[in-house]
């Protein structure tokens, strides 16, 4: 994360130099666009923030330590899809995990809607895309994430 | 202006009520609201406030600088197999979290981006980020990470080109919030 922000900074300065009034335009567009989509946002986090409060560390691995069947691939999905936890606190989870027993092939289905299904960002989404779209975008990667893990499940049996 | 304060009424009930909720918390010594501020909320504010004004100002920077030719000619309709590499190499310098990459999407967009490679893109970001990599080797081991990304970079080529035709088809555009 520091890299992208140094990065910008350094860009910023660059496109300062090469252009000011370019420059300037560039940013408050930027912003402008921040601006337009914080109060969304905002009550977005707001909702995931009382939704996690339910939806503990105890939780997840309650319902994907135990069984390893195709219920836990299941539910991996559905956890992954409904929570947006940051990879910083996710990949440590996953660690935990695994060592709690979990197979690789669950924790790649979690780890893939995690990043790619958001059930509770589709507002943002929709948005962006309109409702359709952002919905049959994340029923597909919901899929998607399934296969994955499936593939992951044979390939890591022969291997 | 009329509707676009009506757009927001919902989202700022939300935002209203949620601090009422947490101040009424705080000085009753509520502690799942307590919590739910502290450990949930806070957290994710500054996952989103180190994101995303960055992200924003790097779109905006893009967007004066980089002409339409330009992209269109590189990640446009006609960019074939050479387009899908290039997006995707953007989308794995990137950080943050997926809703990061919406605005990105926009501006790639507008500037004529094809739909199939914007939803590659979004796919790609999602998979394998560069700065979340070494985290998830770290933690998962480098046969996992490998692994994963190379079933999911081949599925998600495919979701993203049924997204792409789907959007074409029906007309659809990427909307600037």
């Amino acid at each position: 994360m520091l890299t992208i922000i140094i990065l910008t900074a350094v860009l910023t300065l660059i496109s300062f130099i090469a252009d000011r009034k370019k420059t300037l335009k560039g940013i408050k567009k930027g912003i402008m666009m921040f601006l337009k989509i914080l109060p969304t946002l905002l009550s977005v986090i707001i909702l995931v923030s009382v939704v996690l409060y339910f939806v503990s560390d105890k939780f997840i691995i309650e319902y994907l330590g135990k069984d390893a069947g195709f219920g836990a691939y299941i539910s991996a999905a559905l956890i992954g899809s409904i929570s947006i936890i940051p990879g910083f606190i996710a990949y440590p989870l996953a660690g935990i995990l695994v060592k709690g027993g979990v197979g690789l092939s669950v924790i790649a289905v979690f780890i893939t809607t995690l990043k790619m299904v958001g059930i509770l960002t589709i507002p943002i989404e929709a948005k962006f895309f309109g409702l359709k779209t952002a919905l049959i975008r994340n029923g597909l990667s919901f899929i998607g994430a399934i296969i994955v893990g499936t593939i992951m499940a044979i390939i890591l049996y022969y291997i | 202006m009329k509707k676009q304060k009506k757009k927001y009424t919902f989202d700022f009930s939300i935002i209203a009520a949620f601090f009422v909720f947490v101040g009424l918390s705080f000085y009753y010594h509520y502690n799942p609201g307590i919590s739910i501020f502290k450990d949930n909320f806070w957290l994710f504010l500054k996952e989103m406030i180190y994101a995303l004004p960055v992200m924003f100002i790097l779109v905006g920077l893009f967007d004066v600088w980089v002409s339409r030719e330009k992209v269109q000619k590189h990640i446009g309709k006609a960019s074939g197999v050479k387009g899908i590499l290039l997006v995707m190499s953007l989308a794995f310098l990137q950080a943050g979290p997926l809703y990061a990459a919406f605005p990105v999407a926009y501006i790639l967009w507008k500037k004529g981006t094809s739909p199939t490679n914007i939803f590659i893109y979004l796919a790609a970001c999602s998979t394998a980020k560069i700065p979340m990599l070494a985290f998830e080797i770290g933690f998962l081991g480098i046969k996992f990470s490998i692994l994963r990304i190379f079933i999911t970079i081949p599925i998600f080529i495919v979701v993203g080109t049924i997204m792409g035709k789907y959007f074409e088809k029906n007309d659809y555009e990427v909307k600037e919030v």
